[in-house]
């Protein structure tokens, strides 16, 4: 049995209330890392920090360069740097140019993640109104991995999970609220 | 074996390549973002491997400085963290304005836009003519965009935005020209400072330094290399001396860091402490 190991997950526009949802919904018994990729023009995630520790059962944390990274934990990718994980388990940063427009880019999360995780990782893309995360969900599925895609009629923005669909298709395409409760199973069976 | 074992074997091969043909050593640079780098120069130059890449970058010396420039990609902004410039200038330079010659190293200036947001700093706070600025990086392509300042009036609004937010008084474009789509910054702000090129992988102190500015550099180090270079600025500080480094960057995995208290650790300003207890011998 392939248990996953993380879930890697990326969202834009509409993201923060998509991810009260599905991070308040994960079971407090959930073993994995969970690294969020959340495009948002702030220039801290402070506020987001705080709004989904209020809804968690699992700690929540902005992803710190260097440090390990841990199981049964929420990170949150900086504002402003790529967020990246290296072989070992570790947490780097990255200041190169925007990708996709954007930086923190989710493709870039998911590509690093999809490498050091292969099939025990799952992906998820959700609400937002570009492409990022299109093609690193591919690459995530490319490995071995699980890709998750919210449905686009339940998604406030629909293009980023049409866009993931589109290039990268998914093994389970979900309404919001199914989403939680499906990464429970595949965590806790 | 799958892609990304592939493609690790031939990152290895090319990082032991370009060390031995041209002795830039980057096997100590954090692998998640060095190998990032490296697909995108291959891909750039049009390789369809990494093996192609290394060929060609065997064989074809001419190609050094743009490999060189493809994997530190010098991206920078001026006044990028306002916050931190503004605590530079209210804090910091207020302390340093008790030496009679400031000398101030910037490490891993890529293409100057740090450099001369330190500048207009010390122009603001009547310092300048007493300052040396020491604007070093590993790139010699961004060392000579560095000195020529000019930039694309694209980023002008956004670091217009960064200079008031960092306490600026005047208009940011009282300091450049713009002409077409560029922007060129007054060559009078260049007077105080020296550029120059040096690696912090392999090179040592540069100068004896009451301020230095390593920021967003570190990140894309491993941590004994971190460690390394955290010495080598302990050793180039005066007593006292200030060491910004970038907002997101951690001490937390490097010894020397001991060396450094927090200025600001919210702003990642750190002072050498007094001197370091040695063990006996
Ligand atoms: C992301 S830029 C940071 C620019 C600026 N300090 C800032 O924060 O906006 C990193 C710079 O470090 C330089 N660099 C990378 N490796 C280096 C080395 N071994 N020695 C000196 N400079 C290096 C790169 O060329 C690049 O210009």
């Amino acid at each position: 049995m392939n248990t996953p190991k993380a879930i890697v997950i990326g969202c834009s526009a509409g993201g923060v209330e998509a991810l009260k949802v599905i991070v308040g919904g994960f079971s407090t018994r959930l073993q994995q890392a969970v690294l969020v990729c959340c495009h948002s023009s702030s220039e801290t995630m402070d506020l987001l920090c705080e709004v989904l520790n209020r809804v968690s059962s699992l700690p929540v944390m902005e992803a710190q360069e260097r440090h390990p990274v841990q199981a049964g934990t929420v990170y949150l990718a900086p504002s402003g740097y790529h967020l990246l994980v290296e072989a070992d388990w570790h947490f780097a940063l990255s200041i190169d140019p925007r990708v996709n427009y954007v930086r923190p880019s989710i493709d870039v999360m998911f590509y690093s993640a999809a490498e050091v995780w292969r099939e025990k990782l799952i992906g998820v893309v959700l609400t937002g109104g570009n492409a990022d995360g299109a093609s690193g969900l591919q690459r995530i599925r490319s490995l071995g991995g699980t890709a998750i895609v919210q449905s686009p009629t339940s998604a406030e923005i629909p293009t980023m999970p049409q866009a993931a669909l589109d290039t990268a298709g998914a093994d389970h395409c979900v309404d919001l609220s199914d989403i939680a409760p499906l990464i429970n199973r595949l965590c806790l069976a | 074996m799958d892609t990304p074992e592939l493609e690790n074997i031939e990152v290895a091969l090319f990082v032991q390549a370009l060390q031995r043909r041209y002795g830039y050593d980057f096997s100590q640079y954090a692998p998640a973002s060095l190998k990032r780098r490296i697909q995108q120069l291959s891909e750039q130059m049009e390789c369809k491997t990494i093996s192609g890449l290394t060929e060609r970058m065997l064989h074809d010396p001419p190609l050094l400085p743009r490999v060189l420039d493809g994997l530190t990609v010098p991206a920078s902004e001026m006044f990028r963290d306002p916050a931190m410039f503004r605590s530079l200038r209210e804090q910091v330079l207020p302390l340093l304005a008790s030496y009679p010659q400031i000398n101030i190293w910037q490490a891993g200036c890529a293409h100057g836009q740090e450099v001369y947001s330190l500048a207009i700093l010390l122009e603001e706070a009547g310092l300048y003519e007493r300052t040396q600025i020491f604007a070093t990086d590993l790139s010699e392509r961004a060392l000579q965009l560095a000195e020529e300042g000019i930039y694309p009036a694209r980023d002008a609004q956004q670091w217009s935005r960064n200079y008031q937010a960092a306490g600026g008084n005047h208009s940011l474009a009282d300091y450049y020209s713009a002409r077409y789509n560029l922007l060129k910054i007054d060559q009078r702000l260049r007077r105080h400072v020296t550029f120059a090129q040096h690696n912090l992988v392999a090179d040592g102190v540069f100068c004896e330094a009451h301020l230095i500015l390593c920021r967003n550099v570190l990140i894309y180090f491993s941590n004994p290399l971190q460690d390394r270079v955290l010495s080598v600025f302990r050793d180039s500080l005066v007593r006292n001396g200030f060491l910004c480094l970038g907002m997101r960057e951690s001490l937390d995995y490097a010894s020397a860091a001991a060396s450094f208290a927090p200025f600001d650790e919210c702003l990642r300003i750190y002072r050498l402490a007094g001197q370091p207890e040695r063990a006996f011998a």
